[in-house]
């Protein structure tokens, strides 16, 4: 992996992430000792750092301005600050949009630190129903993973896989698939 | 030894075999399903089997099946009426359904006068309509309790091949005729019939919906019906998804994927004994669970490791080990019927593609379908056929296609009416069931092997996924 191979580039990335970002707990890095070379001078030793900060917590939104906050979870999902991420065709990968929008996510997430989320993966009726099953698992993982990396804590989010079986709009036609090739984001706790 | 719960209904029933009329060269040893039935006292002792010179199979024109008329069964007793019609008919179908005979239509039988008793026989009234045999059956019923015996005749010998007598309960009169059906591809043809089998299949045909979701979804359910789709009863109460349900090999549970624990895991349903078990024990999320050919193991997906995956596990849950490892999507194992190989789909090639790798996951994944944009659901055949079924993709939606696994060539059994998915192969592999919807709704329908012979099987709500009970 890149971040491996350019460890220091990767922290001084980190630490500077971190501090124009100043909402989450960066990772701990810990870069490899390089091989050393044969015949080359001995290069300068690596410097290892933990770089920590302090995690601020925004405090909650005004209550006038948001009521997000007061509604009842059923209310929430059925309007919910959570975006769906859509996806393209037999794929897994999350494109500009689909990123933007977990961005958006972990911003919501981040605001509501005790909220936990399931992520449903879900697909268009155009696969089999066996493989949709695998499918909508690693679309429900990509968003997950995407999530943990903004620093959303992994124990917050739980994925599951519904393949073909749950479409949100039952047409035969491109713009039905689409509104079903996606994650869909739950809030089960809060 | 462990009797097959599926055929508990059968076992109530008691098998005869009158002594003397079944002789002489082939052995009359009943089929394996329904040998745990019988009790070594009732078979006839050596001493009584007569050495005969009758030829016990019966045959027909060169180049023909032999053909056979089913007319309606005797009922000895007024209230009898209404189980020898059901057994006829039902005998009839099954008989019809391995296309070992050619049934003459029961509606040509009107100009064949009735027999009461084996003496009365017209024996040249049947062989006018053609036929090579003819099924003569009485029943007799005395409260809930029902005799039904049947005799198979030469018409040309006019001598009868085959005898039973059974007896037992009147609450399902089919169970009679599938049994006796069984009986007489296995004497006539030293076939495995299906008549006995069952389907298990997925359905939201209750139209309750999931609970605690803001969007409107459909519960599913396991459901299980005969071969020919009678007697479909539910199976599973967990008011949840419950989806690609498989008969064990003894026919005693089902192990389906279930949704019950929000996240989807695989549960055993024994289905006669009203209890469940839980082998993946909620590790990750599991999923399409398929027993190996003797049952001690299982094999599954589940992305317990991150990434769905393939894994094998003693039925118990016990010993799970991992048998692929690729980033792409590895799903839906099958076994061969040896137990050494495992087919299943991946997408590790672009689109999904069936593989087959070792049982024990040692060597490359070769790929099996070849030339398809899609593949998925691949059934190993447990019969003698090895061939393997897939869902191919062959326009908007899938048909069925077939891989001789030893000739490497795939034919084609569906063409487009509908999407057809899932296929299932029956115990014989003669046959297959699987998922359309070329009725409207997603049903199970079952078709020969050749693609004739093309039956729906479900009509309620949308139903899915089959498998066949060996």
């Amino acid at each position: 992996m890149r971040m491996k191979n350019r460890a220091l580039g990767a922290l001084a990335l980190v630490a500077l992430a971190a501090a124009a970002c100043g909402e989450k707990t960066p990772p701990v890095v810990e870069a490899p000792m390089p091989p050393p070379a044969m015949d080359e001078p001995a290069p300068a030793p690596v410097v290892r750092e933990r770089v920590e900060e302090p995690v601020p917590l925004p405090p909650p939104e005004p209550v006038a301005a948001d009521d997000v906050g007061s509604r009842s979870l059923d209310d929430l999902n059925r309007n919910s600050p959570l975006a769906p991420v859509y996806f393209e065709y037999d794929s897994t990968d999350l494109n500009a949009a689909a990123q933007l929008a977990v961005r958006g996510n972990a911003d919501v997430l981040r605001r509501y630190p005790t909220w936990t989320v399931t992520i449903e993966g879900h697909c268009d009726e155009r696969g089999t129903a066996e493989y949709n099953l695998a499918l909508g698992e690693r679309r429900a993982a990509a968003a997950r993973r995407y999530l943990e990396s903004l620093g959303v804590a992994p124990d917050r989010l739980r994925i599951v896989s519904y393949g073909k079986e749950f479409p949100f709009d039952p047409g035969h036609d491109e713009s039905a698939w689409q509104q079903n090739r996606r994650a869909h984001f739950v809030i089960t706790s809060r | 030894m462990t009797q097959t719960p599926m055929h508990v209904a059968v076992a109530a029933l008691t098998l005869v075999v009158a002594g003397g009329l079944v002789a002489g060269r082939q052995p009359v040893a009943a089929p394996p399903p329904a040998a745990a039935q019988v009790p070594a006292s009732q078979a006839p002792p050596a001493s009584q089997r007569q050495p005969s010179e009758v030829e016990l199979s019966i045959s027909g024109d060169p180049g023909t099946p032999p053909r056979f008329a089913v007319p309606e069964f005797v009922a000895l007793t007024p209230d009898a009426a209404e189980v020898a019609k059901v057994v006829s008919a039902v005998l009839w179908d099954d008989l019809n359904f391995e296309r070992e005979f050619y049934l003459i239509p029961r509606d040509t039988y009107t100009t064949v006068p009735q027999a009461r008793a084996p003496g009365q026989i017209p024996y040249n009234a049947w062989r006018e309509l053609g036929a090579d045999g003819v099924v003569f059956g009485t029943v007799s019923k005395t409260g809930n309790d029902v005799r039904v015996e049947v005799r198979l005749f030469n018409v040309r010998s006019r001598q009868s091949v085959f005898a039973r007598e059974y007896g037992g309960s009147a609450s399902n009169p089919r169970v009679y005729a599938h049994t006796i059906s069984d009986e007489i591809h296995q004497h006539q043809r030293a076939l495995r019939g299906v008549a006995r089998t069952k389907l298990t299949f997925s359905s939201d045909r209750n139209r309750e919906k999931v609970g605690g979701t803001v969007q409107d979804r459909d519960v599913k359910e396991v459901y299980i019906a005969d071969y020919d789709g009678a007697n479909q009863r539910r199976i599973t109460v967990n008011r949840t998804l419950n989806i690609t349900p498989v008969w064990s090999p003894d026919g005693r549970a089902i192990a389906y994927t279930s949704y019950r624990k929000g996240v989807p895991d695989i549960l055993v349903a024994y289905i006669y004994e009203g209890r469940s078990e839980n082998p993946t024990a909620g590790r990750g999320s599991n999923f399409l669970p398929a027993w190996s050919p003797d049952g001690k193991r299982m094999a599954f997906m589940s992305s317990r490791d991150g990434n769905p995956e393939i894994y094998v596990m003693n039925a118990d849950g016990s010993g799970v080990r991992r048998l692929t490892n690729h980033p792409a999507g590895d799903v839906t194992p099958t076994w061969s019927p040896s137990g050494t190989e495992i087919a299943f789909t991946s997408d590790r090639a672009g689109r999904a593609q069936v593989f087959v790798v070792s049982a024990d996951g040692l060597g490359t994944p070769r790929r099996i379908s070849i030339g398809e944009q899609y593949a998925d659901r691949a059934t190993w055949s447990s019969g003698p056929n090895n061939e393997i079924a897939f869902a191919a993709q062959t326009g908007p939606g899938y048909d069925i296609k077939i891989y001789d696994v030893s000739t490497g060539q795939t034919r084609q059994i569906t063409f487009g009416e509908g999407s057809n998915e899932s296929p299932a192969f029956s115990p014989s592999g003669r046959h297959l069931a699987f998922t359309s919807t070329r009725a409207g709704r997603a049903q199970i329908f079952t078709v020969a092997r050749d693609g004739r012979d093309v039956r729906q099987i479900t009509r309620d709500g949308n139903n899915f996924t089959p498998s066949w009970s060996q």
